[in-house]
């Protein structure tokens, strides 16, 4: 069988494995009755009806024509995988290095992720912002994060 | 005079001096990302989320407001002078204002949006004054049945109107609605889909999935994409001020923008971007005066028309928002979110428990828009510089404003991890052409619908018909039902299809 659209179809897979998934989780919490309706009722519904939906979209993916096939092209990998990674490096290491250290990390890391790499663009994106950010969540908004690494032991 | 009464509380409140700045704080945001393509309302107002702890609800809901309607008013620029609308809401503004730029006419087209979407302004702040408070008193004859149905005609409302596919669309509010089940059950106290991780057992922050989705989804799909030349008309940016003959072309369309966008933002999901895409429709077959430029070749009022009619909706979009506590489109799901942060609860009640909010918000509308004019008209020039700043400055920001955003929601790491596999979510979202708006109105709905569901069924011993005996939730349900089958009829898809295509 020939897909019509690639997009759709793999929109429909998901929709129908999510859609499953949610509902055959819903049958470690009790379900109860509609008089009662318990903690899987609401789920349950929902993820039934998700898949429902999910196998119409992945039917009309199959028979429904369209002009070029709908394909989803080329993934991105690398800005995908060098933000995604930044992002959780710097989560991971905010708590334990402090922003003075982990904001440049994070601020270098995600560079990667462009076209064009210049380091002196990237340093000075990563003395503005890191000053900016201290300015503004630390001395402005007063929000409780580390600025130094905790084994400097000052805390933020 | 009960409004005149309640616009002077309003006023008093707005007009303080830390209320004025916070507005003027957000206009300026506002603009600033609404010129920034790339940068939407949805991941500012989502990243600013944790400065908001440190601000009163007042000037909280007032800055963030500032941003979404100053949002409006930037996305304009840079549709008419660089033809990459800055919001989606301006996509259509760009097909006529930025003919006029090449011609030279850069500034009478900027004027016309901006002076039009400051008319129109005005008329949606009445409108609210105007309409809010009997839709409240409506309200609160609502027991759990209606309010279920309510937030049903809610969520399709959402989805019919916008463009694509209405199968995957509907699709997506279910996921979002699923994703709001990943919590504790707040009737028997049991944690759901949370895998034993205890961070999970008080839900996925929406904050994660909204920064997610919308700030690293989309600088990854940016990122993807090859980088395009720009052509920037800077230099030809002279004489602000539209001619005589600009003036009597454009005011109708301003009114008739004005119109239709107060009418089209009040409705579930209608808000700017429907409103400002019905209005050129309209203006198209509109008669003119004798002589104009035709559409497509740089009308003036293909530029005034849908610029009022955006401003128009995206101020009364806020009323189904405060009056029912239902967000129509995400930027009002993040309100909520806002709201629920500063402990207030959205819906009926809030005009009544917390009227200095309720009418300082509204009163400083109206105080945002005519900053509004005077940043945009005078100012433009600076607008305009930053628009010559490269991406590759640009996206490190958004990144670091985001992560350290998601850290300071709970002073965890675990909140920044959650919005790096949102990126990730919201990356696949975006090759697949699945829109994400609708996901997040139903992650914020989920909670409220379940609860008004379950509540509905224990009122009724389980019997499914009260949703349909109820006269008001019978209506609303039907409303949404005729919704769904209107669209999905054929000649209709085809005209729908037809009317979102001829502004691609």
């Amino acid at each position: 069988m020939k897909i019509k659209s690639q997009k759709d179809f793999w929109s429909g897979l998901m929709f129908v494995a999510t859609g499953l998934g949610f509902a055959w989780g819903a049958q470690f919490y009790s379900f109860g009755t509609s008089a009662r309706p318990g903690p899987a009722y609401f789920p349950f519904g929902l993820g039934i009806l998700l898949a429902l939906l999910g196998a119409l979209v992945l039917f009309e993916a199959l028979t429904i024509e369209t002009e070029d096939g709908e394909p989803v092209g080329k993934w991105a990998f690398k800005p995908l995988i060098t933000i995604c990674l930044s992002i959780a490096v710097f989560g991971w290491l905010l708590p334990r290095l402090g922003m003075a250290l982990s904001l440049p990390i994070l601020i270098i890391i995600c560079s990667l992720a462009g076209d064009e790499f210049h380091w002196r663009d990237v340093l000075i994106n990563c003395v503005v912002l890191t000053i900016g950010s201290w300015a503004i969540f630390i001395l402005g908004l007063k929000l409780v994060i580390p600025l130094w690494p905790t084994f400097i032991g000052t805390g933020g | 005079m009960d409004l005149l009464h309640n616009l002077a509380l309003g006023f008093g409140v707005a007009l303080s001096f830390q209320n004025v700045l916070y507005a003027f704080f957000g206009a300026v945001l506002g603009t600033l990302i609404g010129v920034l393509p790339g940068l939407g309302p949805v991941a500012t107002i989502a990243m600013l989320l944790p400065s908001i702890y440190a601000l009163d609800a007042t000037p909280a809901l007032i800055m963030l407001a500032g941003i979404y309607y100053g949002a409006q008013y930037g996305g304009s620029t840079t549709a008419i002078l660089i033809n990459v609308p800055g919001e989606s809401s301006s996509v259509v503004t760009a097909i006529d204002g930025y003919q006029m730029a090449r011609q030279g006419r850069a500034g009478a087209a900027l004027a016309a949006a901006g002076l039009g979407s400051f008319f129109a302004g005005c008329v949606g702040t009445v409108i609210i004054a105007a309409f809010a408070p009997p839709l409240t008193e409506l309200a609160f004859k609502f027991g759990p049945a209606e309010y279920f149905s309510l937030m049903v005609l809610g969520l399709i409302g959402a989805v019919v109107l916008a463009s694509g596919s209405l199968i995957k669309a509907i699709s997506m509010i279910l996921l979002g609605l699923l994703l709001g089940q990943v919590n504790t059950d707040v009737i028997s106290g049991v944690p759901r889909y949370s895998f034993d991780i205890p961070e999970l057992t008080d839900g996925i922050g929406f904050v994660g999935i909204a920064m997610g989705v919308f700030g690293f989804g989309e600088i990854i799909a940016n990122l993807g994409m090859p980088s395009e030349h720009r052509e920037v008309f800077t230099k030809e940016v002279k004489g602000l001020w539209p001619t005589k003959e600009d003036f009597l072309t454009a005011w109708p369309a301003v009114l008739r923008g004005t119109g239709i966008g107060s009418l089209l933002g009040v409705l579930p999901g209608g808000g700017a971007l429907l409103a400002s895409f019905a209005a050129y429709t309209l203006e198209k077959k509109s008669p003119g005066r004798a002589g104009e430029i035709p559409f497509g070749k740089g009308n003036i009022r293909g530029v005034a028309g849908p610029e009022s009619a955006n401003n128009a909706g995206a101020q009364t979009s806020f009323i189904p928002m405060l009056t029912l506590g239902i967000p129509p489109n995400a930027v009002m799901a993040l309100m909520v979110g806002a709201m629920t942060i500063k402990g207030i609860q959205p819906g009926p009640q809030v005009m009544t428990s917390n009227p200095q909010l309720f009418w300082g918000l509204i009163a400083s509308m109206w105080v945002g828009n005519l900053m509004l004019i005077i940043l945009n008209l005078p100012l433009i020039g600076i607008w305009i510089k930053l628009l010559t700043v490269p991406y590759r400055f640009l996206f490190p920001a958004i990144v670091v404003f985001c992560g350290i955003g998601l850290y300071t929601l709970n002073n965890s790491s675990f909140d920044v991890y959650i919005g790096a596999c949102f990126g990730i979510i919201g990356y696949a979202f975006y090759k697949l052409g699945c829109e994400p708006a609708p996901l997040l109105l139903g992650f914020i709905l989920g909670p409220m619908m379940e609860e008004n569901l379950r509540r509905a069924l224990l009122l009724s011993r389980g019997d499914w018909s009260t949703f349909v005996t109820r006269p008001l939730s019978a209506g609303l349900l039907l409303a949404a039902l005729v919704m769904v089958v209107i669209v999905a009829l054929p000649s209709i898809k085809a005209k729908r299809e037809q009317a979102f295509a001829e502004v691609d």
